[in-house]
């Protein structure tokens, strides 16, 4: 288990260095000078010069085979901007944006926390409707409540979740007043948090009414967040449940006489979870670093939102830097959840 | 009397045909496809002409079934046209991404070595992007715009069917017809193409029909995010976008545009799960 856990980490090494590749190349593949695309049209030329410089601008992408060549000296082939990009990014240097100047990687270290939470929030209401729904369903294969969850699922998938998410603020904020439209505390609340984490500070410092205000803000885009993941979450317990109710143990089980409730919850459970946590896992993945849309809609001070901005504005540090953070975040619960595979079902041997 | 023997496409038809979803799918679909192809014929459209300031913001009356939004422009004739630019974006940036990625998939599975470890790392790479965030990213490098739009929706889509036709190739290529091929002095290409593709075919067209859904819902979430189809042009992503602004006193500008591409997706996805319990009669029958 160790060995196949550091075989599949130090098989993270080539993919990210792709990515870093690519995030990289990305911004040179904008058409015009990266500097002047990097600072936008009215930059000095002496702001011009300073990035120019900062960035080896003046040195070629890849491989300086002049320096070699004139030198004859192999380590001057990797005087050039992708290794020292590389150099940077490895001591957490993500660069700053072009008009706040902020750190990058500071700005992320702050907005990660909201989207943290948010996908919290989401997978939360995701296991909260689909497992039960899903095992429902399957104890009352073909009931008309066993349509209605299908049908719900694939309605689910089919929405577009920045539509859902105007729906859900029409209801609920705009007409029923039951809860605030967007953003993540009220005006006026004053709060000081630690861990970034509002719900959790909140709890940490005893402030019921932060906490009471904080939860009203996630519900809605919880909701939106969640709804997929919901849909998703709800087939696949369904045909896992429906799998697992065929075996002979099941059979056994009812065959001792115990009874219908602790077959399906005590025997039957236990098994069907299993290809549904790795479900949960790799949504857990897709929306800590997939909320884009989400965000944007509730006005959600996190990582997507930012991105959004970046991209309108044309921010392209935040994008080359916010990017790679995300398939960095990405890759990594991936092979989290693939490793988690060995720790829940002892019958999986990695070798 | 004996009954003459099915052939397996009259199989497949029939259990297409028995799959309650596969049927809805291709009403829904087939009625799709049918208004997207009419709009122009029925009913004209122009969008840089069509606006009415004394009919703005109207609820839907009889006059205007859905509505009209901030320019006074008829909702059901716009979401109608929109059919149009979804369907065609959809079906265009899934061709794309199916040739793309079966290409490279195929070459994958079928050389090994080297060619096969480049392929698969470069899928690895694409693979590492959410595929909403890949797209807005290709979208800023090569501007915004529907035609844009589709390729990036399309190139999303590539590492998919790559990952597809290439564990297809790999569990065909030791078969015995694929070795008669050879022996009979079928040329690399021949082989990939005549007798290994169009028996792994049933996979890559149920996933296709599925990516159609995606395409059609990531093409509207950057059309609404103001990086796909530009307005006035009546895509539904840009509908529903404009509403956002008036929605809280006229929200039957975005309420229809987003039913539309429900409707659309829910058909795709539909049609997607029939076709897989026709062809592909042993995967996910529960």
């Amino acid at each position: 288990m160790a060995a196949y856990a550091i075989r599949r980490f130090l098989g993270l090494i080539p993919v990210l260095f792709g990515v870093s590749l690519l995030v990289f190349t990305f911004v040179h593949l904008i058409p015009g000078d990266p500097a002047r695309v990097m600072l936008g049209q009215r930059a000095t030329p002496e702001a011009l010069k300073r990035l120019r410089e900062e960035l080896n601008l003046d040195k070629p992408l890849f491989l300086n085979l002049a320096a070699y060549r004139q030198t004859g000296d192999p380590t001057k082939l990797f005087d050039s901007q992708y290794p020292a990009y590389l150099g940077r990014i490895l001591r957490g240097d993500l660069g700053r944006s072009i008009f706040s100047k902020v750190s990058i990687a500071e700005e992320l270290r702050a907005r990660f926390p909201a989207t943290f939470e948010l996908t919290v929030g989401a997978m939360i209401v995701a296991l909260l409707v689909g497992i039960p729904a899903g095992i429902l369903a399957a104890i009352r294969k073909n009931s008309l409540f066993d349509l209605l969850v299908m049908t719900g699922a694939l309605v689910g998938v089919s929405m577009p979740i920045f539509w859902l998410g105007l729906l859900l603020i029409y209801i609920f904020a705009v007409n029923l007043h039951w809860l605030p439209p967007s953003g993540r505390l009220g005006v006026g609340v004053s709060f000081h948090p630690i861990t970034g984490l509002v719900v959790l500070d909140s709890l940490l410092e005893r402030r019921f009414d932060v906490l009471a205000d904080a939860l009203r803000h996630l519900v809605l885009p919880s909701l939106a967040l969640g709804s997929i993941p919901a849909a998703v979450i709800a087939r696949m317990m369904r045909s896992a449940m429906l799998e697992v109710l065929s075996q002979d143990y099941v059979r056994t089980a009812r065959a001792k006489g115990l009874p219908e409730r602790v077959v399906i919850w005590k025997h039957a459970l236990k098994n069907a979870m299993l290809p549904v946590i790795t479900i949960v896992g790799l949504w857990f993945g897709t929306l800590l670093t997939g909320a884009i849309l989400t965000e944007t809609i509730f006005n959600w001070p996190g990582i997507g939102k930012w991105l959004y901005e970046a991209i309108q504005s044309r921010d392209y540090p935040i994008v080359q830097g916010g990017t790679l953070f995300i398939a960095g975040i990405y890759v990594v619960v991936n092979a989290l959840v693939d490793l988690s595979y060995g720790l829940l079902d002892p019958r999986i041997q990695y070798r | 009397m004996v009954k003459a023997a099915q052939t397996p496409t009259q199989q497949a038809l029939r259990r297409f045909l028995r799959s309650s979803s596969g049927r809805a799918g291709l009403v829904i679909v087939g009625l799709f496809v049918l208004l997207a192809l009419l709009a122009p014929l029925l009913a004209p459209y122009n969008p840089a002409k069509d606006r009415d300031l004394r009919a703005r913001l109207k609820p839907p009356t009889v006059e205007h079934p859905m509505g009209t939004d901030e320019l006074g422009r008829d909702i059901l004739i716009r979401v109608w046209h929109g059919a149009r630019i979804s369907l065609r974006v959809g079906v265009v940036a899934v061709s794309l991404a199916l040739a793309a990625g079966t290409l490279l998939g195929l070459v994958a599975g079928f050389f090994g070595g080297w060619v096969d470890t480049l392929i698969s790392w470069l899928i690895d790479i694409m693979l590492a992007f959410p595929s909403i965030l890949l797209a807005i990213a290709i979208v800023a490098v090569i501007g915004p715009g529907i035609g844009n739009a589709m390729l990036a929706v399309g190139a999303v889509q590539v590492p998919v069917f790559a990952r597809l036709a290439r564990s297809m190739v790999l569990s065909l290529k030791e078969q015995e017809f694929v070795a008669a091929a050879r022996a009979l002095g079928a040329s690399n290409p021949r082989i990939l193409l005549r007798h290994v593709l169009p028996n792994g075919l049933s996979p890559l067209i149920v996933q296709a029909t599925l990516s159609i859904a995606t395409a059609i819902l990531d093409a509207a979430g950057l059309g609404f995010l103001g990086l796909g189809a530009q307005p006035p042009a009546p895509e539904w992503g840009v509908m529903i976008a404009r509403g956002f602004q008036y929605f809280s006193t006229a929200p039957w500008i975005s309420l229809f545009p987003g039913l539309a591409i429900m409707l659309a997706v829910l058909g795709f996805n539909l049609l997607g799960d029939g076709l897989r319990d026709a062809l592909d009669p042993r995967a996910a029958r529960s």
